[in-house]
């Protein structure tokens, strides 16, 4: 942790993203775009989740180019048992003939894994890089640039990923089942009365949006809250060094798991978008 | 920390990349696994098929070894009956040569025994007659004895 800092700014400064926006006078930069609104761009959770979805989908693609059917290389032996357990998964779940929804969870799945993944660079190192990049090249001082590396940190992601799957739930739901179908299943469910129909609608409509709503913000708060912890233990000085290693290790479990879950999720909502009453 | 644009840049990207996987990705990978896993299914039907015809092949190839076992005892069976009925036929055969040779013996025997005693009574008689006409002395008319030399002859 760097001597001039103090305890807070530390943690905001870790906890902040690069951003990008167009004022009056061109493009600006972090704290110039405090005031823009909406139309902000965080370069750096966009910069590093593209990245880790052009590596995910170059490491697919390249075991898939030379994917032989007799004896596998290792590498695409490993990849067959990735796609494996994803198929497996979708089969067990979703038994309607659909060929987006395997390669949907298998995006989801490596790509939230890898972004994920980058909770466990040790804290302090890519906001370093970026912060010298920034001072020698462009002159900045250092607290200005920011570099917040995990993208699945940012809301913006999450929701991202979660109102994509809610689309296809509606997309899905409207095409099975028709538009009356979907209506009716917003209305006449649970109670099957037309007195009740209304608060059949609130129940519904609650229980349709808590699902994107509930994928986004589970992946965020998870996420968020043990790379707070990482940037926590990083003001302990020696301290650390102790509790970095249990921390990092539980993640082993954590992260993956958290992937895993949001695939499973919109396995399950797709499918019952799927079903008709 | 607030939602602002990278949400659509990340919807777009996320967009991009689903649809590149479920393109790229997702067929050929997932193909190949099927296809091989058919490929070892057919293989180790195969297998199983060949396992069985193997069995098969063994029992029909002992079945025949017997077959072939008992029809070689048989002619066996059948070549000492045949050796042994020649060899008996030959003994017969031989026996029956023997005792024609010993008859035919005992008949030339006889013949000769015969004949030689037939001389023999001729001469005798012969002699006898030779005898008697000495002893006589005298021209006896060997018509008038005539029977008495048969009866001599006869007596010898």
């Amino acid at each position: 942790m760097a001597s001039e800092y103090t305890t807070t700014e530390y943690i905001q400064h870790h906890l902040t993203n690069a951003t990008m926006c167009t004022t009056e006078s061109g493009i600006a930069f972090n704290k110039a775009c405090k005031d823009a609104g909406f139309w902000v761009w965080n370069i750096d959770t966009l910069a590093w989740s593209i990245g880790l979805g052009i590596l995910f989908l170059w490491l697919f693609t390249s075991a898939a180019k030379k994917a032989t059917t007799g004896v596998p290389t290792k590498w695409q032996a490993f990849i067959e048992l990735v796609i494996d357990f994803v198929n497996t998964n979708v089969k067990d779940t979703f038994h309607g003939k659909n060929s987006l929804i395997a390669p949907l969870a298998l995006t989801i799945f490596v790509w939230v894994f890898l972004m994920n993944l980058m909770d466990l660079v040790p804290v302090d190192i890519l906001p370093t890089i970026a912060g010298l990049v920034g001072s020698t090249f462009f002159g900045m001082d250092p607290h200005d640039v920011y570099m917040k590396a995990v993208p699945t940190t940012d809301l913006n992601l999450t929701f991202a990923l979660a109102l994509g799957v809610f689309v296809l739930i509606v997309y899905y739901s409207i095409k099975i089942k028709g538009i009356s179908g979907f209506m009716k299943e917003l209305t006449l469910q649970p109670f099957n009365h037309w007195a009740f129909i209304p608060v059949n609608f609130i129940l519904e409509s609650v229980t349709l949006i808590a699902r994107p709503v509930s994928l986004a913000l589970r992946l965020f708060g998870n996420l968020y809250a043990s790379e707070l912890i990482f940037i926590l233990i990083a003001t302990l000085g020696l301290w650390q060094l102790p509790l970095h290693f249990p921390w990092a290790v539980f993640h082993i479990l954590v992260l993956p798991l958290q992937a895993f879950i949001f695939m499973m999720l919109t396995i399950v909502y797709l499918s019952l978008a799927h079903e008709d009453h | 920390m607030n939602i602002n644009a990278t949400l659509i840049g990340q919807m777009i990207a996320f967009a991009v990349f689903v649809w590149f996987c479920m393109k790229y990705v997702w067929p050929p990978l997932l193909g190949a696994i099927e296809e091989r896993q058919k490929k070892i299914a057919d293989g180790l039907e195969a297998s199983d098929q060949a396992e069985k015809d193997l069995a098969e092949a063994q029992a029909k190839a002992a079945e025949q070894v017997k077959e072939a076992k008992s029809q070689a005892a048989d002619i066996i069976e059948q070549a000492k009956k045949r050796a042994n009925q020649l060899v008996d036929e030959e003994t017969q055969k031989g026996h029956a040569e023997r005792e024609k040779i010993i008859a035919q013996g005992y008949a030339e025997i006889e013949a000769e025994r015969n004949r030689a005693r037939e001389d023999l009574r001729k001469q005798v008689s012969a002699l006898a007659i030779a005898g008697a006409e000495k002893i006589l002395a005298r021209e006896i008319d060997k018509e008038a004895q005539a029977d008495i030399v048969a009866k001599l002859v006869d007596e010898l």
